[in-house]
């Protein structure tokens, strides 16, 4: 265990992602089965413990520790497994004993019962230093957070031989840990291992946002375009097994199997293959909002009322195989021709359709389609477009990001100036650093006049750097507390003005101006605008207007990344 | 007597009406008590200064000769009285010339400690617990997930890292009066025994700290030497030159950083450290508790940093306590690479 939780202690301080690489590769050139290979399935998140609750740990602490204490401190770190690793009181003398290996743990807390957790965990804890308590705590509520995806440590894994990452990532699916397999032929002594899972999931293939300088480089001749949904990217798997009974599975875009949150829809599919489209749902034909989709989301029981209420579909937009032949080293013209047959002879039970492509000839064509998706094509379902993809017709589907074949061209968002008035401490990455912000705009019938009231709140979207310059101004104008809430001084001359953009606006009982913003976010900080000059409400609210059809995008929810962390 | 009519919060600062004076004041007053150089306890421009003689030297380095009207220097542990108000001077282990100041009048005492650390430190004479009626602390670290790792144990990391990697230059962000030198006093004492490399801004700092007989070995300036000599290197500098332009000239350099906020994870990943260094200026969670309860005071009143927990944490013991919410300290402790005003070079031929 020593080892391991120095290498995620290593891991969370390098920044660099060769760096990084660089580490997990040596950990495992010099660590031996199977620790290293549930070191691998800690990395890639293969490992879940279901009864190592983040309340248990939170029961341990507070038998231990006065409770105000540690909400002070839970506010102060902003990460539950490191506060109560560096609150902990250890006994004195238990650290002599070497703690038991990382295999050895897995065992433990996949096997044992519940009411055995308590004592063995505590007396784990007991027995670990903070970075041993702060890494074990760590594993077993399955949340590492330390810079490295699957991608990263599967490319560790490709680093110890001659392989490269994706081929590790197309022998991945089907393995188990401590994957002694995989790393004898990472290591070139042993035969490619072989998966026999008839569903496996093929890493996704994604696009780069598109700026405008790039039309310049691009002829419209060479792409094709799509609606870009606002939905899940999904990919559905279905093969059959050794016993010739077929498998289906969903899979989300970081190869997360989420089959059990639609049984409906994995139950309606009947092709052979791996399709790549957007989970959506669709009542009585027309394309729902993603605030319907989230009430199907992160849902421990998926109840037959809510499948009825919320029917999920598929919009397919690519075919990677099908019938057992690998169709990704075709062009994406003519996979869209396979992939058009095979929705044409699926069963018409309104599970999958096809995305219709949108035709142009010109980049302006294009940009007015974008524009007003609603009398080019999307008819009734232009609520959940978000922009347009493009991608090219010669394109092969290559796992990643490559840049040049896809590229995504969102609609613009809004942005209002708004004043700071309140500021409270962030989790994770930003925490100890007052990074949570609730903006207001202006009442009165000019900037300047009536009251602020709040319109929304943010936490990303700035710089590492803006972050200290704001946390400074909240620290030295904070005018009142509210527990771990500050006010800051608002006024039409003193106070600071946030440039703050957002995707789009709705009614909402939730804020005392009765609007809410969609995916806020700090654009830019107005050091150099006097509050008074700020924007008002009246603004915002005839924003709503010409708002019917605006995105809406949703907070972290499978696999979607949030922009801040995509920049 | 209310103790408030010895000493109480304003918005410049620590006033006290008996004495017609203010300690440590943020904003420029006629007469000021302070009790160490940092530059947020510290300021130029007010009229009449007393601190102790090496406060008083750090102020005219920093600041110019002429950074108040008048100067008096106070010996530690000597009495002095103003307008009828006694005024001692106590060590606090902070910094160089730091002291606690204590007021004593009708039979009240008031101690107000500025910043203070408890334990050994080859740069700072050490913290004296000063018996008192109310103690006056700050809370820079008040909370239980702070508590510092004895400092020999944080300068092997250093040591350990630097034969790991003797070809990379190791870059450590330091403030640049007292954690500076306190890093070069700890590695000598672990035996790193190679010229140890600064940045231009806290060169004068530094040749004061080995003029008042503390010697910290063969010291020099990055810029000054060549390149070819960078490799395996110690160069100690303000956190803000880190991702200046100045840290350009270090190829690959492993980025270090000396603050008790390293104990943070996200601190440090916030700033881009791969080597975290957890070393305080400041008294940690027990540290704190010890120090208060090593006066025997009656209250408590708590300056700045997590003064919420503090205070909680004195109630339970018994104690009266209350935060006084003061704003403008902590700028030492709280900054990081990614704000660089206060460790920027604050005279002309500081800049490298």
């Amino acid at each position: 265990m020593n080892r391991f939780a120095a290498l995620l202690d290593r891991l969370a301080y390098e920044p660099r992602r060769n760096g990084k690489i660089r580490l997990i590769a040596d950990y495992f050139a010099h660590t031996p089965d199977p620790e290293r290979g549930f070191a691998l399935a800690a990395l890639t998140g293969a490992l879940s413990f279901r009864n190592a609750k983040p309340g248990l740990i939170r029961q341990l602490i507070s038998e231990r520790t006065d409770p105000v204490l540690f909400a002070l401190s839970y506010d102060y770190v902003g990460d539950l497994s490191e506060t109560v690793a560096l609150m902990w009181p250890a006994p004195h003398g238990l650290n002599h004993t070497e703690p038991p290996p990382l295999s050895a743990i897995v065992h433990a807390f996949t096997h044992m019962g519940k009411a055995e957790l308590p004592a063995v965990l505590a007396s784990l804890l007991d027995r670990l230093d903070e970075t041993g308590r702060w890494a074990l705590l760590k594993l077993i509520t399955g949340g590492l957070r330390i810079g490295v995806s699957a991608r990263l440590a599967k490319t560790a894994v490709a680093a110890l031989g001659e392989r490269t990452p994706d081929e590790i990532e197309l022998v991945w699916p089907g393995l188990e840990p401590p994957y002694e397999a995989l790393f004898a032929w990472a290591e070139g002594r042993g035969e490619r291992p072989e998966t026999d899972d008839p569903a496996p999931f093929r890493p996704v293939m994604l696009s780069h946002p598109l700026e405008d300088t790039d039309f310049e480089n691009l002829d419209p001749a060479q792409f094709r375009a799509e609606w870009k949904w606002d939905g899940i990217r999904i990919q559905a798997a279905r093969g059959a097994g050794a016993d010739g009974r077929h498998v289906t599975r969903l899979y989300s875009r970081t190869g997360e199997d989420i089959s059990g949150a639609f049984p409906d829809l994995a139950g309606a599919l009947a092709f052979d293959g791996a399709v790549d489209g957007e989970l959506l749902i669709l009542s009585e034909g027309r394309v729902q909002s993603f605030n319907v989709l989230q009430q199907r989301l992160n849902r421990k029981v998926v109840s037959p009322k809510l499948i009825m209420e919320f029917p999920a579909h598929i919009r397919a937009y690519d075919l990677l195989f099908e019938a057992g032949e690998d169709l990704r080293d075709l062009p994406f013209d003519a996979r869209r021709a396979r992939l058009e047959a095979l929705i044409a002879a699926h069963p018409q039970d309104g599970r999958i359709d096809l995305s219709p492509i949108v035709s142009f000839e010109s980049w302006d064509d294009l940009a007015a389609a974008r524009a007003d998706p609603a009398s080019h094509g999307a008819g009734d379902d232009a609520e959940a477009v978000e922009g347009v993809m493009l991608k090219r017709a010669d394109s092969f589907y290559v796992p990643g990001r490559p840049k040049g074949p896809w590229w995504k061209w969102k609609r613009d968002p809004h942005s209002v100036d708004a004043v700071l008035m309140y500021a409270q401490r962030g989790h994770g990455k930003r925490s100890s650093f007052y990074s949570d912000y609730t903006f207001g705009v202006w009442t009165g019938a000019t900037s300047g006049e009536g009251e602020l009231v709040p319109v929304g709140k943010a936490y990303f979207g700035f710089t590492d750097a803006e972050l200290m310059e704001i946390d400074r101004f909240v620290r030295r104008n904070t005018v009142n507390r509210f527990g771990p809430v500050r006010e800051v001084v608002h006024t039409a001359t003193e106070g600071l003005v946030l440039e703050v953009a957002f995707e789009g606006l709705a009614r909402s009982t939730r804020h005392r101006s009765g609007l809410a913003m969609r995916f806020p976010r700090i654009a830019r900080l107005r050091w150099d605008k006097p509050p008074g000059e700020a924007d008002r409400l009246e603004t915002l609210e005839r924003m709503i207007g010409d708002e019917g059809r605006a995105p809406r995008r949703p907070s972290l929810v499978l696999g979607k990344q949030q922009p801040a962390e995509e920049a | 007597m209310r103790p408030e009519e010895l000493l109480h919060s304003t918005p410049q600062g620590l006033y006290s009406p008996a004495g017609d004076f203010f300690i440590d004041p943020t904003r420029l007053v006629p007469r000021a008590l302070i009790t160490h150089g940092h530059s947020d306890h510290a300021r130029a421009g007010h009229g009449a200064v007393m601190a102790t003689r090496q406060t008083l030297d750090i102020m005219a380095i920093r600041y110019g000769e002429g950074f108040a009207g008048a100067t008096q220097a106070a010996e530690y542990g000597k009495r002095v009285e103003l307008n009828g108000v006694g005024v001692t001077f106590h060590p606090a282990g902070h910094i160089l010339g730091s002291a606690q100041i204590a007021l004593d009048h009708k039979g009240c005492t008031i101690v107000a400690s500025g910043d203070y650390k408890p334990g050994a430190d080859p740069t700072a004479l050490p913290f004296e617990p000063i018996r008192c009626t109310i103690f006056i602390s700050e809370a820079t670290f008040g909370l239980p997930v702070f508590r510092h790792p004895d400092p020999t144990e944080e300068t092997a990391k250093l040591t350990d890292s630097l034969a790991l990697f003797p070809e990379r230059a190791h870059l450590v962000g330091a403030y640049a009066l007292g954690k500076a030198q306190r890093v070069m006093a700890l590695l000598r004492a672990a035996g790193h025994d190679r010229p140890i490399l600064i940045h231009g801004a806290m060169e004068r700092l530094t040749g004061y700290y080995q003029s008042q007989g503390i010697p910290l070995g063969d010291i020099r300036l990055a810029r000054e030497v060549k390149p070819a000599e960078l490799a395996g290197s110690v160069v100690i500098c303000p956190p803000s030159a880190m991702t200046d332009v100045w840290s350009r000239r270090f190829p690959d350099p492993v980025t270090a950083f000396a603050s008790g906020w390293m104990r943070i994870r996200a601190r440090a990943r916030q700033n881009g450290v791969e080597l975290p260094l957890i070393i305080s200026d400041h008294a940690d969670w027990d540290d704190l508790q010890d120090a208060i309860l090593a006066t025997g005071c009656e209250e408590l009143w708590v300056t700045h940093g997590q003064e919420d927990a503090l205070v909680h944490w004195a109630l339970l013991a018994g104690l009266r306590a209350r935060p006084l919410h003061m704003v403008g300290y902590g700028e030492e402790e709280a900054e990081t690479t990614a704000a660089p005003d206060t460790a920027a070079p604050e005279t002309p031929e500081a800049q490298p």
